[in-house]
């Protein structure tokens, strides 16, 4: 007898929805992501190539699953899930850290965490407040309306990442661009193409630090590992590009869209400036709410049990932050910015070994840059119409493309 | 009741969570990975030390409570 009971499942009668999808408010998950937020812990959601996969909504699950070496990081394993063509256009080449599992991760993960600790973003903060300062001084002088992302958002962070790694801000244009065409294409063979330049870049600053060491964490590198025989060039050159590209392109997403969702929320972008010890948390619930790394990417290799269902080995499991970040059994009102909630143990850095290395860093960034610009700007506000203002499709790291700004 | 912190060092991956959330019990050694500072092995009543475990992504960190009892040792 033919059992017919999983065509009665619920699931199988809706179409699943598919993932990602593009915003239509810049600070709220896509209106598309409104079944799989009724549809919690996990749900099946179809890729741009119409393949199947997981998706996991719920908090809880999330956590779990994330913190679960059952799912793969590792994009050149046969059948690891791919978000767009681009992703899937070089998920041939190994991406050091984000792209690789335990053992090789942790040991790549160890030579950098000495540089990403929070004693550390906390001396950093003097050279970041400078940085800020410098940015926000050039801006000032030219008069607004300015467009804030080229001005502020992109090159705060840039500098800050520079400095850290040892990189010569004089080429940030350079691997500003080809960072945006690797994440964005438009077109896979932009992204393999800019990679490809990002290689390049790296290999040969790599061959300039071991001829003129100078200071800095790649400059690190190459004295206490790659001399040594611990890491190989490939790999050096892999990490100082992973480390480049995340150290800006994220955090400058999130001093944009911060931004704009402050000057979208006047009332409480006022609470913020009648109290500034709420800073952190205002920082906090911003990561939150915002979730601009939407759509994390895991292949299962073994089986696993969860919430009922079973996880095939070979399934794309794949993790949406933003209705994650918004699950109402954790968060009270999700959809509103509270600077008085707990918002910690928000999942907008990740989960798990891969959580972001750089995320105290970027906190210290966020917050200094957030202070400054509403301190010395305090008549700041858009110099355009809110739904007029581009912001970033859904298939990548989410952020305004523009922010024209007056004062 | 007395409290042991222990941090699984193989686990942990200096993410640093713990040393935000409880600054008063968690710091990181020079090469980045979670420690409990001197003096604060019981996690002297910190409120945010169950936070601080949970923020851990890695789940590295466990809190016991152990109830004292007076019995002769």
């Amino acid at each position: 007898m033919t059992d017919l009971t999983h065509l009665t499942a619920p699931t199988d009668l809706t179409e699943p929805v598919a993932f990602p999808q593009s915003r239509t408010c810049p600070y709220h998950p896509p209106t598309g992501y409104d079944p799989l937020r009724a549809d919690r812990p996990l749900t099946r959601v179809t890729l741009y190539d119409g393949r199947p996969a997981w998706l996991v909504t719920g908090h809880a699950t999330a956590r779990a699953l994330l913190a679960d070496q059952r799912l793969s990081s590792d994009r050149t394993r046969p059948g690891f899930p791919a978000t767009t063509p681009r992703f899937a256009a070089f998920r041939d080449r190994t991406a050091a850290l984000v792209g690789v599992d335990d053992p090789k991760h942790r040991t790549q993960r160890r030579m950098m965490i000495p540089g990403f600790t929070v004693k550390r973003a906390t001396a950093m903060r003097p050279d970041i407040q400078r940085i800020v300062d410098e940015r926000l001084d050039a801006m000032i002088a030219r008069g607004g309306p300015a467009d804030l992302v080229p001005a502020f958002a992109l090159p705060v962070p840039s500098m800050v990442i520079c400095g850290l790694l040892g990189v010569p801000y004089a080429d940030h244009e350079f691997f500003e661009e080809q960072s945006r065409r690797l994440l964005r294409g438009p077109s896979p063979e932009d992204s393999q193409d800019a990679r490809a330049q990002l290689d390049d870049y790296l290999g040969e600053l790599i061959d300039r630090k071991q001829r003129e060491p100078g200071e800095g964490l790649l400059d690190d590198l190459v004295r206490e590992q790659l001399n040594e025989g611990t890491l190989d060039r490939a790999e050096l050159s892999a990490l100082g590009l992973i480390l480049l590209v995340a150290g800006h392109e994220t955090t400058a997403n999130m001093i944009s869209l911060g931004t704009f969702t402050l000057l979208r929320h006047p009332e409480r972008l006022a609470e913020l400036r009648a109290d500034p010890r709420l800073l952190p948390d205002v920082v906090e619930e911003l990561m939150r709410s915002l979730s601009i790394v939407d759509g994390l990417m895991r292949l299962a290799v073994e089986d696993i049990e969860v919430d009922g269902v079973t996880i095939r080995a070979g399934e794309g499991v794949l993790f949406s932050t933003s209705v994650v970040n918004r699950d109402e059994a954790v968060y009270t009102a999700p959809d509103a910015l509270d600077w008085h909630r707990p918002a910690r143990h928000h999942i907008a850095f990740g989960f798990g070994i891969h959580q972001c290395l750089g995320q105290n860093l970027a906190r210290a960034e966020l917050e200094i840059a957030l202070r400054s610009l509403f301190d010395r700007l305090p008549t700041l506000r858009l110099a355009a119409s809110a739904e007029e203002i581009p912001f970033k499709p859904g298939d990548t790291i989410q952020g305004m493309l523009e922010l024209p700004v007056t004062w | 009741m007395h409290t042991e912190i222990h941090i699984d060092k193989d686990l942990c991956i200096g993410a640093g969570q713990c040393a935000l959330a409880a600054p008063g019990v968690f710091t990181q050694d020079d090469d980045g990975y979670s420690t409990v500072l001197p003096g604060k092995e019981d996690g002297a009543g910190d409120p945010m030390l169950r936070e601080a475990a949970r923020a851990c992504p890695v789940t590295a960190i466990t809190v016991t409570d152990t109830a004292v009892t007076d019995a002769p040792g």
